[in-house]
């Protein structure tokens, strides 16, 4: 193409429409950039593939689905009879991330309240950087402090032998989701139109009934989205529950028992075992389970969030 | 007539009730946090010195220092971000600049949200299966890397692809009116402008990548190893699995050691997250347009 | 010499149609003037001539455009086409580069490497922009930062950069004050001799001086086109056209 300083103009010509370097350039780089976006489909196909193909052993061989889902006894090591079944260690994970909801979710819910309605300038600026600090708090560490901080507390508190427990792994997992939970249910309330806040105040509301018969309501779909979220997050955790438990494989009848949780049995266990064995290919299932709940979750908390984006 | 009558000030000491009680809230689940961390320093800080940061662990690891967990955990960082910054700045760009609103488009976004909420262990898993043993390259740094930066994937992906998004429609059109291909326009126009953004979220990235556990646990990391590694395809220590280790796996441990490790790492972390919000803050005050 | 030749041409959007009935053809060297009201369809005209539909999903052109004896259609190489085809809108619009390089930009996408070359370029486009001397001191600033008349002049000098056969202008007078109106008014008049200039424009008066010939398009159609004199001193094919021309309506 011509772009020489000439002013004599071209003539009536076709010259330009020619494929040249940049356009192939262009047509490349379109290229490159579709294998990015699609990689993420990739490789979450690939997690599903790859970690299906090291537990397909136990799917086609040992696996009983009554046995597994609803039997307690979680024995892969034992000499006379191997049992799978990881019903404790479902109730291990449920009764923690129960306890954690329990504290997360009021304890989210009013401090994203008090920095989205009752705060600003500032204050609001430090509280959602404190928030954000707090949310990037590696799990391991949070393991350690329940290992080291929260444990003596509790036995000391508590006059209780052990302080490794469902109290402990909840609390900790509670402060650990609470941050996110927060972040995500203050943008659903951000994102409530103040013309609906004005619309209440001007009928005369104060400000709490403006904030619990309007904005709530309004804002629920994103708030029920923090939650689920926050439940995926507890059902998930690894570190921090491998080493807040204990490392009892029983339903727990109170919050001082120790419990296993799924992700942790993994973590526990995998080192130990022989590639192909049954042992380790039941753990791969178990994580098959934990890949599609957390898929669930997160696809069902999606849809929900994007109908406040929506609405 | 304007004075205020008792449903008035009762509805006031109400609200004032109302807001001391969420600040409460707040600063009940702030609190305790603060506290944790103030008992890490308090416990921590005297184990810190020059040595712990850069000798060796000894005494079958109850003295010494941390430098090749260290070491390590720098080291699988790297290797992530080679692998996935160009990797998500490419996605991103795809979503940003040449995606339509499609069933497809909707399925790259839930993946990239599925990518983030899989649990760590099953990433873990998955890092086993596919690069230690399918891709055969056993317990190493590449794989243990490979497994993180596919984890840390979306955070890359989601801080470009808002940076992009945040450049005006108008200044691509001006472009594209002109002549200029799509990738002219975005190597000349909208990447520049999105620098500062991508270099948030590779900080952040590089905060996330440091602390995970669970993903190295079985596909490159190890508790204790005699000599320095020498290439991606050796075995690393890490400072999150060396933390995990002086805290469970050792007798006889110092009380000490652990919080002077769990607090190196802590400190690593906020501080390239406080780096990433220094810069979004930054970023928000320099305006061009 | 035709430069640009319309025929049928129709434009959709969805399945609402925004213009249709289009037919004329634009000569090499003239100045073709477009009037009519807002939401005629002269703007979408626009858009078609340079490909830009392409951007939009739902827009579609039935018809055919020939610029250059080619079918705009058929081209292989669009941004070539572009490069062609000069374009001001109404919206001023300055990139966040500095003024010389968002008068450079073009120039440099052709490969124009030369400083000194570039710098003749820059000044001789701003120039006639109505711009150079209100930035000369301050080529380095932000195009984006520069007040609204500024942009817009940045905008026509960064289309006359492109040093294209064919300039479009659309209603470029909205965001420039009446004294710089006149001035550009000038320039175009001058480079009526070297390119090709298709006026989109709501202000009659501004037809009359300028364009050559000018098409009347009213809600979706071209109504008429003829010398442009010959419309303004009621020699028209449509009564609407008189109407419109007179101030009745618009």
């Amino acid at each position: 193409m011509d772009n020489s300083a000439s002013k004599v103009p071209a003539s009536i010509d076709a010259s330009f429409d020619q494929l040249n370097r940049d356009w192939y350039i262009d047509k490349a780089v379109q290229i490159l950039v579709f294998l990015g976006g699609i990689s993420a489909v990739v490789f979450i196909i690939g997690i599903f593939v790859f970690i299906s193909k090291e537990g397909f052993g136990f799917l086609v061989g040992e696996f009983n689905f009554k046995e597994f889902f609803f039997s307690p006894n979680w024995r892969p090591t034992s000499e006379s009879k191997e049992t799978f079944g990881i019903l404790a260690l479902i109730a291990g994970t449920a009764s923690v991330t129960g306890l954690a909801m329990l504290i997360a979710i009021p304890f989210s819910l009013g401090t994203a309240i008090f920095i989205a309605e009752f705060s600003s300038g500032k204050t609001r600026e430090f509280l959602k950087i404190t928030v954000e600090l707090l949310a990037a708090i590696p799990s391991v560490v949070w393991g350690f402090i329940g290992l080291a901080i929260m444990n003596p507390i509790i036995i000391k508190t508590f006059n209780v032998p052990v302080g490794l427990n469902v109290l402990n792994a909840g609390v900790i997992l509670g402060l650990m989701a609470a941050p996110i939970m927060t972040s995500i249910a203050e943008d659903a309330l951000k994102a409530v139109p103040d013309r609906y806040r004005e619309a209440a105040e001007a009928m005369g509301a104060t400000r709490w009934q403006v904030i619990y018969k309007v904005v709530l309501p309004a804002a629920k779909n994103g708030l029920l989205g923090a939650v689920l979220l926050g439940v995926g997050r507890g059902f998930g955790e690894t570190m921090a529950v491998l080493m807040a438990t204990g490392h009892s494989i029983n339903i727990p009848t109170s919050v001082f028992d120790s419990v296993r949780a799924l992700t942790a049995t993994i973590a526990a266990e995998l080192g130990e075992t022989a590639a192909g064995s049954p042992h380790y290919q039941a753990l791969f299932t178990i994580g098959i389970f934990l890949f599609i709940v957390t898929f669930i979750i997160n696809l069902v908390a999606d849809l929900v969030v994007r109908g406040v984006r929506k609405g | 007539m304007f004075e205020a009558t008792r449903l008035n000030r009762k509805n006031e000491t109400r609200q004032k009730l109302f807001r001391l009680g969420l600040g409460a809230m707040t600063g009940l689940l702030i609190l305790p946090v603060v506290l944790i961390l103030s008992t890490l320093i308090y416990k921590g800080a005297p184990v810190i010195s020059f040595e712990f940061l850069f000798t060796g662990p000894t005494k079958g690891m109850t003295a010494g220092g941390i430098f090749p967990a260290l070491l390590g955990t720098i080291l699988l960082v790297m290797v992530a971000l080679i692998a996935s910054v160009p990797l998500g700045i490419a996605a991103a760009i795809y979503l940003s600049e040449y995606a339509s609103d499609n069933w497809f488009t909707r399925a790259i976004n839930l993946a990239i949200i599925n990518l983030a909420g899989v649990p760590s262990i099953v990433h873990a898993l998955f890092g086993v299966g596919a690069f230690v043993i399918f891709f055969k390259f056993g317990t190493s740094i590449l794989a243990a890397s490979l497994t993180l930066a596919i984890m840390t994937l979306p955070v890359v992906i989601v801080a470009t692809r808002e940076s992009l998004q945040a450049v005006p429609m108008a200044f691509r059109e001006a472009c594209w009116n002109m002549g200029a291909t799509r990738w002219q326009t975005i190597r000349r126009v909208v990447l520049p402008n999105a620098v500062t953004g991508i270099l948030t979220g590779v900080i952040l990235e590089v905060s996330r990548t440091a602390g995970e556990t669970a993903p190295i646990m079985f596909t490159g990391a190890a508790f204790f190893l005699p000599l320095l590694p020498q290439g991606v395809f050796d075995q690393t220590m890490a400072l999150s699995l060396h933390l995990f280790v002086v805290s469970t796996q050792v007798p006889g441990m110092p009380e000490h050691l652990p919080f002077g490790v769990a607090l190196v790492l802590i400190s690593m972390v906020l501080l390239m997250n406080s780096l990433s919000i220094a810069l979004r803050m930054y970023l928000r005050g320099k305006k061009k347009w | 010499m035709v430069k640009l030749g319309v025929s049928d041409l129709r434009i959709r959007y969805g399945g609402v149609t925004a213009l249709e009935g289009v037919n004329f053809d634009i000569h090499e060297h003239e100045i073709f003037g477009i009037i009519g009201p807002a939401n005629a369809g002269k703007t979408s005209f626009l858009k078609a001539v340079n490909r830009m539909d392409m951007f939009d999903p739902a827009m579609k052109v039935d018809g055919k455009i020939v610029f250059n004896n080619v079918d705009v259609s058929r081209i292989r190489n669009v941004y070539g086409l572009r490069r062609r085809i000069g374009v001001v809108f109404p919206l001023p619009v300055g990139l966040p580069l500095s003024v010389y390089d968002n008068v450079a930009l073009s120039p440099r996408l052709g490969g124009q490497k030369n400083k000194a070359e570039l710098d003749v370029i820059v000044e001789r486009c701003l120039t006639r922009a109505a711009l150079w001397d209100e930035v000369k001191d301050r080529l380095d600033s932000l195009g984006s930062m520069l007040s609204g008349g500024q942009q817009q002049r940045l905008t026509i000098a960064r289309a006359l950069s492109q040093e294209p056969e064919l300039l479009m202008l659309d209603e470029f007078s909205i965001a420039v004050d009446p004294v710089t109106t006149m001035r550009i008014e000038d320039v175009l008049k001058e480079l009526r001799s070297e390119i090709t200039i298709i006026l989109v424009t709501n202000l009659v008066q501004q037809a009359r001086r300028l364009a050559d010939r000018t098409a009347f398009f009213l809600e979706g159609q071209c109504v008429e086109v003829g010398v442009t004199e010959d419309l303004f001193t009621g020699e028209v094919k449509d009564q609407r056209t008189r109407d419109y021309v007179e101030g009745r309506f618009g």
